[in-house]
């Protein structure tokens, strides 16, 4: 009983991860339809940006926040304009191979840069954060993350529900052209989404490297199991890649205490080809309805 | 004999043939001739082992780049498995070889098939899912063939590997590099000869339909489940060949290298060449494959400067930044890839001095 519920603790906190991680990707998805494979390396991104105004440039940690967070809208705005803009309606195919590419270049950068080692942030939440459940101890860093991220997600979904712009990315991401037609500028709401999932994913990379250190490869590895999260959520679901997170959380951690710790790494793939086959849009996606 | 025809003057075709031909003049197939006497009798005899090393990479890479432009670039399926599936072969080849004793002119097309089988296993989700979805399906099964590859020690040998010795062609020892030089672009002839002609059949006629409008394609009577299946088993039989091929110059594998990474390269390769068209698979491996030499060569060449050795090893992920960056500016610069660059070249000398 005390590993069962040691196991869900731990999936639960790692499936949170998966899905802050997710919700960059899905906001790119939901305005764009651009599939994003670059997305590790975003996190990355935001992760060392904030490493290296904090921890390097000894700045006040409210301060290398906020800069962190415009760094990553300028350069959200920057990539959109000059990698993505000129493949607006060109082939599945080339976009993909262009955020492949754009992953590649932005990790050689980080990697030359920072090198491969595992950074570590100096501490800066508070500590007696800890919750004793009786049988299982949830560590202070996981509560401090936890509840940055909660905060993120309810000002996510006031940006989306009541702020203007937030109006304008579903408007354009429900119908493009019903969007174009009543006057919303759709590119710069493609640029503003970009932006806007730079700084998501920046503060998703933050926060998992505060609890797991800061490493380009592992970063980069989790933008891959971003598509299980988002899959079984539904790409263009905030709510669903949030479920989906958890989901593929607890999946993980307990194939890798009951079952056997090699199969963990490889359990979301073999879900997400089982719910493609059954349910390809997921449990919260749109259902697109072709026609010829 | 009949008189050799040199220049094009206009598009008269009369028939569907006509139209179809590989070659529109006999210009074409005595440059085939010459090439292919370069690359018999002259090349093989006058380069360097290393150049024939990097020549025999780009052979290998070609056959399996080609396989997934019938894929990808003719049919419009896209796999992010291509890696795995080339791994697949090179395993397959390996077993066979060294427990069950195969020659390797059957071991290699056994390879084949058994990717084959392998992909249309892993092309089966195409029946309901398109586009990116499909993507993603093949992203998985590159990392459950990955995982399998690991794993199923008692046939794999897990992360050690397998190492193949001896590699005898009737009886006639190849493991030096101009032998297998010779194995190896003897395959990449017969299939490069292949695909070109698999295209203008009514197979590849209904892979480009489906290509083009799947729906279109099924109302005017195409299959496309089968055809897409099929598509993943001829894609997959020349990865898995190329794997074979590859397992043999090599002469030990490991898992290590069957990555996603290589499913990146092998769709770099016939994105920067040219997609849906099979000369253009071969520059693009010829592209990837000596970019990627220049620039570890570049990486050495600084390692070996005297006192540079640290500014080489922080240099290295430049490496990764420039194959990033070489994607990125084809993609945005000359998305119909270095085919295109050719055919412009071509005809530039072609309508020199009146390029109009």
């Amino acid at each position: 009983m005390e590993f069962f519920l040691q196991l869900l603790v731990n999936g639960i906190s790692l499936g949170f991860l998966y899905s802050l991680s997710a919700l960059g990707f899905v906001m790119i998805f939901k305005s764009s339809s651009v599939l994003n494979l670059a997305h590790g390396e975003l996190l990355a991104i935001g992760a060392f940006l904030f490493l290296a105004i904090s921890t390097w440039a000894q700045l006040p940690i409210w301060l290398s926040f906020a800069l962190t967070l415009v760094g990553t809208f300028l350069l959200g705005f920057i990539v959109e304009r000059f990698f993505l803009r000129p493949l607006i309606g060109e082939d599945l195919i080339q976009v993909i191979m262009l955020t492949l590419g754009l992953g590649i270049m932005f990790k050689g950068l980080l990697l030359f840069v920072f090198g491969g080692d595992i950074h570590e942030y100096r501490t800066f939440l508070p500590e007696g954060l800890s919750l004793d459940l009786g049988i299982v101890r949830i560590p202070s860093v996981n509560v401090a993350t936890f509840i940055i991220g909660i905060l993120f997600l309810i000002l996510f979904g006031f940006f989306f529900k009541y702020s203007s712009q937030g109006i304008y990315m579903r408007s354009v991401a429900d119908n493009q052209s019903a969007a174009l037609s009543l006057g919303v500028h759709v590119r710069r709401v493609f640029a503003l989404s970009w932006a806007i999932a730079f700084i998501v994913a920046a503060m998703s990379g933050i926060v998992l490297g505060i609890i797991n250190g800061i490493n380009v490869h592992e970063l980069s590895a989790i933008g891959l199991k971003v598509f299980p999260v988002v899959i079984l959520g539904g790409l263009d679901s905030i709510g669903g890649a949030i479920l989906g997170g958890i989901i593929i959380g607890l999946l993980e951690t307990f194939t890798g205490g009951y079952i056997s710790t090699s199969l963990r790494e490889i359990i979301p793939y073999i879900v997400l080809i089982i719910i493609l086959m059954v349910k390809p849009y997921g449990l919260f996606g749109l259902v697109e309805i072709e026609r010829v | 004999m009949r008189k050799l025809q040199f220049r094009p003057c206009g598009n008269f075709n009369e028939s569907y043939e006509e139209e179809l031909a590989i070659f529109e003049t006999d210009f074409g197939r005595v440059s085939m001739l010459i090439g292919l006497l370069l690359l018999f009798v002259v090349i093989p005899f006058i380069t360097s082992p290393y150049t024939l090393y990097i020549l025999n990479s780009i052979g290998i890479y070609a056959i399996a780049a080609i396989g997934l432009n019938l894929l990808i670039g003719y049919t419009g399926q896209i796999s992010l498995g291509h890696g795995a599936f080339f791994g697949v072969g090179a395993y397959t080849a390996a077993i066979l070889a060294t427990k069950t004793g195969f020659p390797i002119w059957l071991s290699i097309p056994a390879a084949g098939i058994v990717t084959a089988a392998v992909g249309i296993i892993f092309g089966l989700p195409s029946a309901r899912l398109k586009h990116l979805y499909l993507l993603i399906a093949t992203l998985a099964g590159q990392f459950i063939i990955e995982y399998v590859l690991v794993q199923w020690e008692s046939l794999t040998g897990g992360a050690e590997g397998i190492s193949i010795i001896g590699a005898t062609f009737l009886k006639i020892d190849i493991g030096s590099d101009r032998a297998f030089y010779f194995l190896i672009f003897i395959c990449f002839a017969l299939m490069t000869w292949i695909a070109v002609n698999l295209v203008r059949t009514r197979y590849g006629r209904a892979f480009i339909a489906i290509r083009d409008n799947d729906r279109a394609a099924e109302g005017m009577g195409i299959p496309i489940f089968r055809y897409k299946l099929l598509s993943f088993a001829i894609s997959s039989f020349y990865a898995g060949f190329a794997g074979g091929l590859y397992a043999y110059y090599m002469m030990s594998i490991t898992p290590e290298p069957f990555n996603l990474w290589l499913s990146i390269w092998l769709i770099a390769m016939i994105i920067i060449g040219g997609l849906g068209n099979i000369p253009g698979s071969v520059f693009g491996a010829i592209f990837i494959v000596v970019l990627e030499e220049l620039l570890s060569l570049g990486t050495q060449y600084l390692m070996n400067v005297g006192d540079s050795a640290g500014a080489a090893i922080t240099i290295a992920p430049l490496r990764e930044f420039v194959f990033g960056l070489a994607i990125v500016l084809f993609v945005i610069f000359e998305p119909k890839g270095l085919a295109e660059v050719w055919r412009v070249i071509r005809s530039n000398f072609r309508l020199w001095p009146f390029s109009y």
